[in-house]
């Protein structure tokens, strides 16, 4: 029960990208297309999947021991940027055409805020390790539907008129605002 | 302008280990001097919170604190006789998530004052629950007597405009603190007047 | 002469938030009170100011291959001490930016600023490169924030503008609004620059 609460509002809810604004650059940025939107959104639940599982065992067998907690950005932006090169390195040798498919995205993933955030988030909320890493990836699913919902509205817009000043960044804004309007809908879902 | 170092494995392993060591030992530096300062500002944030809540009192109350099921009791006295306990509560069904509360009872169970420590609700709306207007409402009120909930939900709090939900988690801070209070404080007193009702709130 | 070009360009040329439209979560998320914008554009400031320095002093002593490796570490070793500093001395302003102080390290301006300036530069550019882009940053996150605190709260750095009873746009201190208003600020900026180009 307590597993579906966390995965509606991680999903819904508390959208990462649409109610805590984290991983807005590639969420601008990589949302032209419906396709390159999903790739974007299938590496990023892999990555953030693994990195929430990573950092925590950092957290608790590491650096608590320690009683170096103040260290946990430095070490956690480590975790991430290794992880990533260890997942391209691997997706290279064991599955050629998914690196095809998600390779450029992967480095773009270590600078994207959702993947830190998210795992500073995880500590700070107390959860255990199943917790954490169930909630990175509904968090991560939830980052997928924002940025394919983005990409499907940005392929319309491309064949309307907008205005010469609204072009680009602006007229993505406003759309993204919109979305987060309509995501606001879902706030009730959960008591 | 000098010569940038080769990128040799020899180098880069040299100049990454050099560059983390100083670092690592600036940051150690860094933490061990704002390490009291933090520890002060905590106490203090505690401190002016329990001050805030609970009538006058001359004892440090910080020193013998308790925790009881995850709140934290602070007891005041004065002239060694008990004027108030402050309690450090909280909700997590906050609009941003968990909030952290301070409420002050009298002995009796009557709630004196409220207040927040720390909260990320929405500036403008859920924020407005620092304002005097939303939280005096509670002082003086005995949540055996006064139905703690929001009027939308059937109970004798008038919420703030559009930030039910923060109104809604205000109450339930209040309702944990004053649950735990009744039966570690009041109920442990055998001519407690407030036994009675108390199990009118519990059910 | 030129250091002043240096500092004046990422204040309006090159403004990071308006223009390059660079590290946008915090922009987007800590923008509901004026205060907050401050707070946030003073704490980035100070990272990009001190990363800045220390990477174009170290530059040569950094090989190529692992430098941006490098450049996370001295960002994130600034971020961590910004960290420790606000939670000692200013509490209150630290708990509402909460999980965005940490994320500075992540945040595009500062690893950008690293890569494409400080590196190729002497410390003293480097250092009104970081101050100027510091300032640009602060200036639109201010600006974004007043406005969102007026329209939907009446006030603007708590000081009540608007009469007291009136009528708010509460959207715009919620999530919604910040896209809004950030989109239309990059609009007005277009249109600006389209102007005088």
């Amino acid at each position: 029960m307590e597993f579906i609460t966390v995965i509606i509002l991680a999903l819904f809810v508390n959208n990462v990208v649409l109610a805590q604004f984290l991983g807005i650059c590639p969420f601008l940025g990589v949302s032209n297309k419906v396709s390159t939107a999903l790739g974007m959104g299938t590496a990023v639940v892999f990555v953030m999947a693994l990195a929430n599982l990573v950092t925590y065992l950092v957290y608790f067998y590491i650096l608590v021991p320690l009683g170096i907690e103040f260290m946990q950005t430095i070490s956690f932006i480590f975790v991430i940027a290794f992880l990533v090169q260890v997942v391209e390195i691997i997706l290279k040798k064991v599955a050629p055409p998914l690196y095809q498919a998600l390779g450029i995205y992967l480095p773009l993933i270590t600078t994207n805020c959702a993947v830190l955030g998210i795992a500073l988030l995880a500590i700070l909320k107390n959860y255990n390790m199943i917790m954490s890493v169930v909630y990175a990836s509904a968090i991560a699913v939830g980052f997928t539907l924002a940025i394919v919902l983005m990409a499907g509205i940005r392929e319309q817009l491309d064949i309307n008129g907008v205005p010469k000043g609204m072009k680009g960044f602006p007229i993505s804004l406003i759309t993204a605002g919109l979305l987060s309007l309509a995501f606001m809908g879902f706030s009730g879902l959960v008591k | 302008m000098a010569k940038k170092l080769e990128s040799n494995l020899r180098n880069m392993i040299l100049s990454l280990m050099i560059i983390s060591v100083v670092m690592s030992a600036a940051l150690g530096y860094v933490y061990l001097l704002t390490k009291g300062p933090i520890e002060a500002a905590n106490k203090q944030k505690e401190v002016s919170a329990v001050t805030e809540v609970i009538p006058a009192f001359d004892n440090d109350p910080t020193t013998s604190s308790k925790i009881i099921d995850g709140l934290t009791f602070y007891e005041g006295t004065k002239d060694g006789k008990l004027v108030g306990t402050a309690v450090k509560t909280f909700t997590e069904k906050g609009f941003s998530g968990r909030f952290d509360m301070m409420v002050g009872f009298l002995p009796d169970g009557t709630i004196n004052k409220t207040t927040v420590i720390e909260h990320k609700e929405t500036p403008g709306l859920g924020s407005k629950m620092t304002n005097p207007k939303f939280k005096d409402q509670f002082n003086g009120k005995k949540p055996s007597e006064f139905k703690m909930k929001v009027k939308k939900d059937g109970g004798q709090v008038d919420a703030i405009t559009a930030a039910t939900i923060s109104s809604r988690a205000y109450c339930d801070g209040i309702q944990k603190a004053y649950d735990l209070y009744m039966t570690n404080y009041v109920n442990n007193t055998p001519d407690s007047a407030d036994t009675v009702e108390m199990k009118g709130v519990t059910q | 002469m030129s250091n002043i070009k240096h500092l004046l360009n990422g204040i309006i040329k090159e403004n990071p938030t308006l223009v390059l439209v660079l590290g946008t979560c915090p922009t987007l998320a800590v923008t509901t009170a004026a205060e907050n914008g401050i707070g946030m554009g003073a704490a980035t400031t100070f990272v990009l100011v001190f990363s800045n320095l220390f990477i174009a002093l170290l530059k040569n002593l950094i090989p190529d291959k692992v430098r941006i490796a490098a450049f996370i570490l001295v960002i994130a070793t600034f971020v961590t001490i910004v960290d420790l500093v606000m939670k000692a001395f200013v509490p209150a302003l630290y708990a509402t930016l909460g999980i965005f102080i940490p994320l500075i390290v992540v945040n595009c301006i500062i690893l950008g600023r690293a890569e494409a300036f400080a590196q190729k530069n002497k410390p003293i550019p480097a250092i009104l490169d970081g101050i100027g882009m510091g300032l640009g940053f602060t200036l639109a996150l201010t600006v974004m924030a007043s406005v969102r605190e007026l329209l939907g709260n009446g006030t603007i750095f708590n000081i009540p503008i608007l009469p007291e009873g009136s009528t708010t746009i509460l959207i715009f201190i919620l999530p919604p609004g910040a896209f809004i208003t950030y989109g239309y600020l990059i609009a007005i900026m277009n249109r600006f620059k389209a102007k005088y180009n």
